[in-house]
């Protein structure tokens, strides 16, 4: 790494920032001991509520908690701003592309996206072209991955465009601090999160198909055995939905209805949690026991809304990532508000070329892989691993791209004794439908090991309180 | 709501119900394995009532012979049974935690707290815990989750379907509880205090009906009493009387339009056992008597879980 990473509390002279000032100033009153219990009470508390992910192949009752860090994450009112102009930008764009190449495809007759880029790609649905989808949108819950590099500025890593996951932790962990240290939001005013299951419930219900006046949601899961099961059965609760197994549901005369104790109830929106491949069994995977036969022909008839719509996930596939500026400045005439990470197309011969010769400098990342799996940190590896992620290359390049290795920004966090930086993303949530929103913040999640750049939770990552100061 | 919803409320609520159930019955044996002198009269009582529960086979497999505190162990703790205490408590945290989201915040974080406690418990190398010890804990962990079930959910078909399990599971207990004890009892046949007092003593323990027994008799302790306040008497909370009651009155809460047959069989089982008299059970038999009533219960919850639980696929 080249250059030092950009810490969110401190100046580079060891001045705190000032929107952490006051912040700071409570910090250095508590005493330690206090801060070990309450840090102890925290994590007893996310056990006895059960807010845990379930590691798969673990006995029943085995699920793990994702750590807590009790130092937040801050963000001063202006930099939110210009974030979250930036982040509606760019999910506005990227449902425009949706829309367009299950249409038009003007954008690849314009040759700005290569065709065979999207085309051949196995998340592109053909069973969609043509097909109307409410509003023209398609992705209605977008996570987008923002990092801030060393210079200070925010760039988005990824966008997730298909089922993105971490909400709850963002409420949840919001919930923790105001139960654990009351008097901070006294003193500071941050700007509330916990209408965030309103703003997506009436956002599904904008996304109902036409001539629904009070449209009935679900919320479709895999199970409890599912690793996010925890959230899925958190938001129904909170929005006062279903939640609903493939089982629960049925197709009749191309409409979707659920099994209750009073008889089969119509279902207008699902709000799946599960992926496209397993959605129905008679046109995706035939061996899927977690969808609804004859659920794709209820949706191309326009009987039913399924959020996020089939076949978003070409959108936020890793190799048309770097083409969306180019999508921005094509359907919206903009330039980009929030830039992307610089990234070689390892398709691309003169990109390959550089990425295998500066390999132990960069990141590669597998095209559809996904938690922080699949992936080479140059820097963070040793010799035999990048001799075997070179060898992978060299025979599939169309399925990498790479990219410099990020210094990302830092945060002080528990480790250990005391307070130590560690290295943090950021996931805000933007919801479209009628309109985009975006509940101010998202979900900080912070690698816990010493110069650890990998923040997913199956990797060993921890979250954060974030917050947006409104003065 | 959800039929697959109202199938995990109902097995919750019959699983943490079984479980106070068995913890009732180790914790009337211990107690008598405590005393001087009550080795064979033990013994005995431990097979029938393991034969009455069905446990007897998955026991013999374990052990040859009856022994109290390895039958106390494979009842309360044996994790590889499923019918064990233990496995109780995981199947009712496993369903609530399949619906968590229809169960108030109190409710899941009792069953919650239960499973994690009794998993800590026992991961505890080395010593066992102490049985007396871990059934009164048990006991308590029932009463609270009921506590809060009635004290903090909504009257709504959950609530109906959650106490619909919980009382079927009751009666199923009572019943077989009845059975293991049961003396050939003829009509008229109440003239004589019971033959060994010690194990109705015992029995009507396991059912908190000790006290009751005195306060409603005032008198010695009769098979025929005792058979009389656990089937018929309605102010009884565990007779089998008040458990049909309350199973007839929760159903027809929630009754849709195939359940109606269900319904009327609920209603005959209670009205049964409102008008009948301790006279006829006994020319009936107390053995035959409780068979059927055991086989109408199985019959009840399959019909409500074909009505309401798991309905067939639509057409």
């Amino acid at each position: 790494m080249a250059n030092k990473p950009y810490n969110e509390m401190y100046l580079p002279d060891g001045a705190t920032r000032p929107h952490y000032l006051s912040y700071g100033r409570w910090l250095n009153e508590q005493p330690a001991d206090r801060l070990s219990q309450k840090r102890a009470e925290a994590d007893a508390l996310f056990h006895r509520v059960g807010i845990t992910f379930a590691v798969y192949g673990q006995e029943e009752g085995a699920e793990r908690l994702i750590p807590f860090d009790i130092v937040p994450r801050v963000l001063p009112l202006e930099e939110w701003l210009r974030l979250e102009a930036g982040l509606k930008q760019r999910v506005r764009a990227l449902n425009s592309f949706l829309h367009d190449i299950y249409h038009d495809q003007q954008i690849l007759k314009a040759g700005v996206v290569p065709a065979e880029q999207v085309l051949c790609n196995s998340q592109y649905r053909p069973e969609m072209q043509g097909v109307d989808v409410p509003g023209g949108i398609y992705a209605h819950i977008a996570g987008i991955d923002i990092v801030r590099d060393d210079a200070g500025e925010f760039r988005v890593l990824e966008d997730n465009l298909r089922v993105p996951s971490g909400v709850s932790y963002m409420l949840e962990n919001r919930k923790m601090m105001m139960r654990l240290f009351p008097e901070l939001f006294s003193a500071h005013r941050v700007a509330p999160v916990d209408h965030y299951p309103d703003v997506l419930l009436d956002n599904l219900r904008s996304v109902a198909p036409t001539g629904v006046a009070d449209p009935t949601v679900v919320l479709m899961t895999a199970g409890a055995h599912n690793s996010a099961y925890f959230e899925h059965a958190f938001l129904a609760q909170q929005m006062g939905i279903e939640l609903v197994e493939g089982q629960d549901l049925f197709v009749r005369d191309e409409a979707v209805f659920m099994r209750t104790t009073q008889g089969p109830q119509r279902v207008d929106v699902i709000y799946r949690r599960i992926d496209d491949d397993f959605l129905d069994p008679l046109v995706f995977r035939p061996d899927s026991m977690l969808g609804v036969p004859g659920l794709l022909t209820a949706y191309r008839a326009g009987r039913i809304t399924i959020a996020n719509a089939i076949g978003t996930g070409v959108a936020d596939d890793k190799s048309i990532y770097p083409y969306v500026p180019e999508m921005i400045r094509f359907y919206l005439g903009q330039s980009p508000i929030i830039g992307n990470v610089h990234t070689w197309i390892l398709r691309k011969k003169e990109d390959k070329d550089y990425v295998l010769a500066h390999l132990p400098e960069l990141v590669v990342k597998e095209v559809h892989g996904a938690g922080g799996y699949g992936m080479l940190i140059g820097p963070a590896s040793t010799k035999a691993e990048i001799e075997s992620f070179r060898q992978q290359i060299i025979a599939t390049p169309e399925r990498y791209i790479a990219q410099p290795t990020l210094a990302l920004s830092t945060c002080p966090t528990f480790a250990g004794d005391g307070l130590a930086p560690r290295h943090i993303d950021l996931r805000p949530f933007v919801l479209s439908g009628r309109d985009v929103t975006i509940v101010p913040g998202g979900l900080t999640r912070v690698a816990l090991r010493e110069g650890s750049l990998v923040v997913n939770s199956s990797q060993g990552g921890g979250t954060k309180d974030t917050w947006v100061l409104e003065a | 709501m959800l039929s697959r919803t109202a199938d995990h409320l109902y097995w919750m609520s019959r699983y943490i119900e079984r479980a106070e159930s068995l913890a009732r019955l180790v914790d009337a044996h211990y107690r008598m394995s405590l005393l001087p002198h009550s080795g064979d009269t033990l013994a005995q009582s431990l097979s029938s009532t393991m034969t009455a529960l069905h446990m007897e086979e998955a026991y013999r497999q374990r052990h040859d012979t009856i022994e109290p505190r390895a039958v106390f162990d494979f009842v309360s703790l044996d994790r590889e049974y499923s019918g064990s205490i233990i496995s109780c408590l995981r199947a009712a945290r496993e369903n609530a935690r399949a619906v968590r989201g229809s169960l108030t915040s109190e409710l899941w974080e009792t069953l919650n707290s239960t499973w994690l406690d009794a998993r800590a418990l026992i991961a505890r190398s080395g010593s066992k815990p102490d049985i007396g010890q871990f059934v009164e804990w048990v006991k308590e962990r029932s009463h609270l989750t009921r506590g809060v079930t009635i004290g903090t959910m909504l009257r709504d078909e959950a609530f109906h379907f959650t106490r619909i399990g919980t009382f079927l599971e009751r009666a199923d207990s009572t019943a077989r509880i009845l059975t293991a004890h049961q003396t050939d009892l003829k009509p008229g046949a109440d003239a004589g205090a019971v033959p060994d007092p010690f194990e109705w003593s015992v029995l009507l323990r396991a059912l908190s009906a000790f006290e009751v027994y005195r306060r409603v008799y005032r008198d010695v302790i009769t098979p025929v009493k005792v058979a009389q306040l656990l089937i018929l008497h309605d102010n009884m909370p565990r007779s089998l009387l008040r458990c049909c009651k309350e199973v007839y009155q929760n159903l027809k809460s929630v009754a849709n339009e195939h359940s109606a047959e269900t319904e009327r069989r609920a209603g005959e089982m209670h009205a049964m056992l409102h008008f009948t008299r301790m006279e006829n059970i006994l020319a009936t038999g107390l053995p035959e008597f409780l068979e059927e009533f055991l086989g109408r219960v199985r019959n009840l919850g399959d019909r409500i879980a074909s009505d309401f639980l798991l309905p067939p696929a639509e057409a």
